[in-house]
């Protein structure tokens, strides 16, 4: 039934007139919203939009047992994207950050997403973070056909299927990758080692568990898994002792590093070990075991010394890296104050990729165009990512790849090369492609 | 007249009148609000039934349940698992029905073990009930672990959008739809509950809460009563558990910390307890309140970090007030203060 028959039908009914009356001026409500809200359908949808500004959001963890670390990633953001406005905006166009508080709970995530899309009315969302809580959100955000770009987790979810969600994109290397990468290394390098595994206990570890698993089947001698909330893993840390597994890989979130190296030091168990890029920065892994010890662990970021680990993006500690400069530069004229962290870093690396497609799209901004662009031209965008993004058509996943790094005094050291993959049965490759260098003064140059 | 007065005299007809006024107005007042107080009208509905099982279990009954958001999580979890496919196996009421059955299922058992305890040992096996479920989910297989189910909210009724039409002209979106299902639940939930409380079954809570011994004698069966209130305040919860996950989308073990249950609590004694006026004025405060006050420290100037931290500092702050200055909670204690006016008067 369409809306004119429909209301066609409305007036033939009996009724009393008082209420048809009212009914009538409801309607009328109704109807001038209907029109209000309708768009000129070749032009896209220009929500969020106008000639001088573009209204973006993005929900983190402010508060809560996610927030240290997290919390700060927005601030990166904030102090890339008001650089770019003092320095004129995208087309003349000033970029509005808005952050909202979800405290890593899906609850809020949907209360306040709701909030930015339909009070806030945003253009589109950029870097929510977390696996459960914007599984919340990622159906509302695709029927509402708000562009969902660059989602701050390593899930899969968020980009091998571009026809399940067309609005969404991936950002970081995903996890399944990430643990063909880890596993390929240590079948290279160490084809001897007695692995054990100490896996998240969710689609993390799975994914994870899953790429290993591609490599060095075999080599696996003990899996251990936890369950986020509990703070007692030494039965699973003695469980890899008794196997004697002399390499443990950790697919685990920063706490439980430091978690496992308190219970390893008090079972005196030494392996190599091997955390994913996730539950690696040695700074706020360092403050936790400070933390978690009652200050009697007190050089926690030394205790990491000769830890493996992957990376997709500069450390801030590599100071020589052209890209840590500039937005070491940018973090001191726009930043909140104080050192430049890996966690702003990665704010600024994603709010660099955006405006990196809002100058591609061109003048003519609409959430539609946004996307095609992203499909179209992702691929070949160059950034402080070390691999490309595998934006297509075909796929919305994020960079395609890491290097295998290795902490050594407080300092992340490459091990190897950049190696890309994909999902599935891809293979894994060298890249070829040189580092990229950052355009001098820190914004992506307009098409 | 004096017939009119004796008919509104009947608690049934008069909540039932109440009621049926309450759907119309309700229909036009979220028929008249944008999508997003539409989404946050839905929040209210189900905090609100939650808060309303509580507060007949708590106030009436006289038993402190700490853990109630482990009954949404039952809810919920229910709802997800049968909406978790595109072509869900059964049409949405019963969905909601079976969640609450389910819940009420959960309900008996604890409720059993439950009604041998008195006071804060009720209090401590729920507050443990609270902490178990979500962690005992994270285990399971088939309930999507950490990152949980996902919920496909099916589509809106064609028959649902005409109704809604022919009364108030005004276009059911899927947001606004989780919005009228919570409200239609709310209002049928509280007659229900409103009647319970003037029932025979409410006046046993009364006395069994005021002194167990001395109902025990007039011939109450503390047992049974105790496992009643608190099996239909779990079933309320379910109810609430199955509108949470229709309307946040998602049923994750993040989703129900132990918070969840201290914080229904706080609404209900904020409200006033055994008020479900003062269960829906609590409710209110909870989902209005964190987004206004946020706001509030935003425009201030205050940084993001700094007004996500306002809205508990604020909340706590007006609790802290309703305690000290209307210990009745609000609804308990306007209540009061009109009871000595007419008695002075």
């Amino acid at each position: 039934m369409t809306r004119t028959t429909r209301r066609g039908h409305r007036f033939r009914r009996p009724a009393g007139a008082a209420a048809l009356l009212l009914v009538g001026a409801l309607a009328l409500a109704g109807c001038g919203r209907d029109a209000s809200s309708r768009e000129p359908a070749a032009a896209g949808d220009t929500t969020g939009v106008t000639d001088t500004s573009i209204k973006v959001g993005a929900t983190f963890p402010l508060t809560g047992v996610a927030a240290p670390g997290y919390s700060t990633i927005p601030k990166g953001a904030q102090a890339y994207f008001d650089y770019v406005n003092d320095n004129g905006g995208v087309y003349g166009r000033k970029i509005d950050y808005i952050v909202k508080d979800d405290a890593y709970n899906p609850t809020t995530t949907s209360s306040v997403t709701n909030e930015l899309v339909l009070k806030d009315q945003v253009f589109a969302m950029l870097g929510a973070l977390g696996t459960p809580t914007h599984e919340a959100v990622v159906d509302f955000l695709n029927s509402s056909k708000v562009p969902d770009i660059a989602v701050s987790s390593g899930s899969v979810t968020w980009g091998d299927d571009p026809k399940e969600h067309p609005w969404t994109f991936g950002w970081q290397t995903d996890y399944e990758s990430e643990g063909k990468i880890i596993g390929k290394w240590i079948a290279d390098n160490m084809p001897k080692a007695r692995v054990g595994l100490f896996l998240q206990n969710d689609d993390f570890g799975a994914s994870g568990e899953k790429g290993l698993r591609d490599y060095i089947d075999k080599q696996i001698v003990a899996v251990s898994k936890y369950t986020p909330g509990g703070t007692d893993v030494t039965p699973q840390i003695a469980a890899l002792q008794a196997k004697k597994a002399d390499l443990v890989v950790g697919f685990n979130v920063p706490s439980y590093t430091a978690l496992s190296q308190l219970v390893a030091m008090k079972l005196n168990y030494k392996p190599q070990w091997f955390y994913t890029n996730v539950g690696s920065d040695p700074t706020l892994v360092g403050s936790l075991l400070a933390n978690f010890s009652k200050g009697q662990v007190k050089n926690g970021a030394q205790l990491l010394d000769g830890v493996m680990s992957t990376a997709y993006l500069p450390d801030v500690s590599n100071t020589s890296n052209p890209w840590i400069q500039t937005f070491d530069k940018i973090w001191k004229s726009n930043g909140s104050g104080g050192a430049l962290t890996n966690y702003e870093l990665y704010g600024m690396s994603q709010a660099y990729m955006f405006v990196q497609a809002l100058q591609a799209t061109g003048k003519d901004l609409t959430r539609e165009a946004l996307v095609k662009t992203l499909e179209e031209k992702g691929g070949d965008f160059t950034g402080p990512v070390f691999a490309p993004y595998r934006y297509s058509a075909d796929s919305h996943l994020g960079t395609s790849g890491m290097k295998v790094v290795k902490i050594e005094g407080g300092q992340v050291k490459d091990v190897t090369g950049v190696e890309t993959t994909d999902i599935g049965d891809a293979d894994i490759t060298e890249s070829s492609e040189s580092e990229s260098t950052p355009p001098a003064d820190g914004i992506p140059p307009a098409e | 007249m004096t017939a009119v007065k004796r008919v509104w005299g009947i608690p049934l007809v008069r909540h039932l009148v109440i009621g049926v006024v309450a759907l119309v107005v309700v229909l036009f007042v979220l028929s008249s609000l944008s999508p997003f107080r539409n989404a946050q009208m839905a929040t209210m509905a189900y905090l609100a039934i939650a808060a309303g099982g509580l507060t007949v279990l708590t106030g009436l009954s006289g038993q402190l349940s700490l853990g109630h958001g482990a009954f949404l999580a039952v809810g919920a979890y229910t709802t997800a698992y049968l909406l978790k496919d595109p072509d869900p196996p059964l049409p949405l009421v019963v969905i909601m029905l079976v969640s609450v059955a389910v819940a009420l299922v959960v309900g008996g058992v604890v409720g059993v073990a439950a009604a041998r305890l008195k006071g804060p040992y009720v209090a401590g096996a729920t507050l443990a009930l609270a902490v178990a479920v979500p962690a005992l989910v994270r285990y399971l297989h088939g309930f999507g672990q950490e990152q949980g189910l996902h919920v496909i909210v099916p589509d809106v009724p064609r028959w649902f959008t005409d109704i809604v039409w022919q009364i108030t002209g005004v276009d059911v979106d899927p947001v606004s739809y989780v919005a009228y299902l919570g409200w239609i639940a709310l209002i049928v939930t509280f007659i229900l509950l409103a009647n319970l409380m003037r029932s025979r079954t409410g006046r046993t809570w009364r006395a069994l809460r005021d002194n167990d011994v001395a109902a025990e004698i007039a011939g109450i069966t503390l047992g049974r009563s105790r496992v009643l209130a608190f099996v239909m305040s779990t079933a309320a919860a379910g109810l609430a558990g199955s509108l949470m996950a229709l309307s946040v989308r998602v049923a994750a073990p993040s989703g129900f910390p132990v918070d969840l249950s201290l914080t229904l609590l706080s609404a209900v004694v904020l409200g006033g307890l055994g008020s479900l006026t003062g269960a829906l004025l609590g409710s209110a405060l909870l989902t209005f309140l964190p987004q206004a006050v946020t706001n509030w420290g935003s425009s201030a100037g205050l940084s993001d970090v700094q007004s996500a931290e306002l809205a508990p500092v604020v909340y706590g702050l007006i609790m802290m007030a309703v305690i000290l200055l209307a210990p009745a909670g609000v609804v308990g204690s306007l209540r009061h203060a009109w009871q000595r006016r007419r008695g002075l008067a």
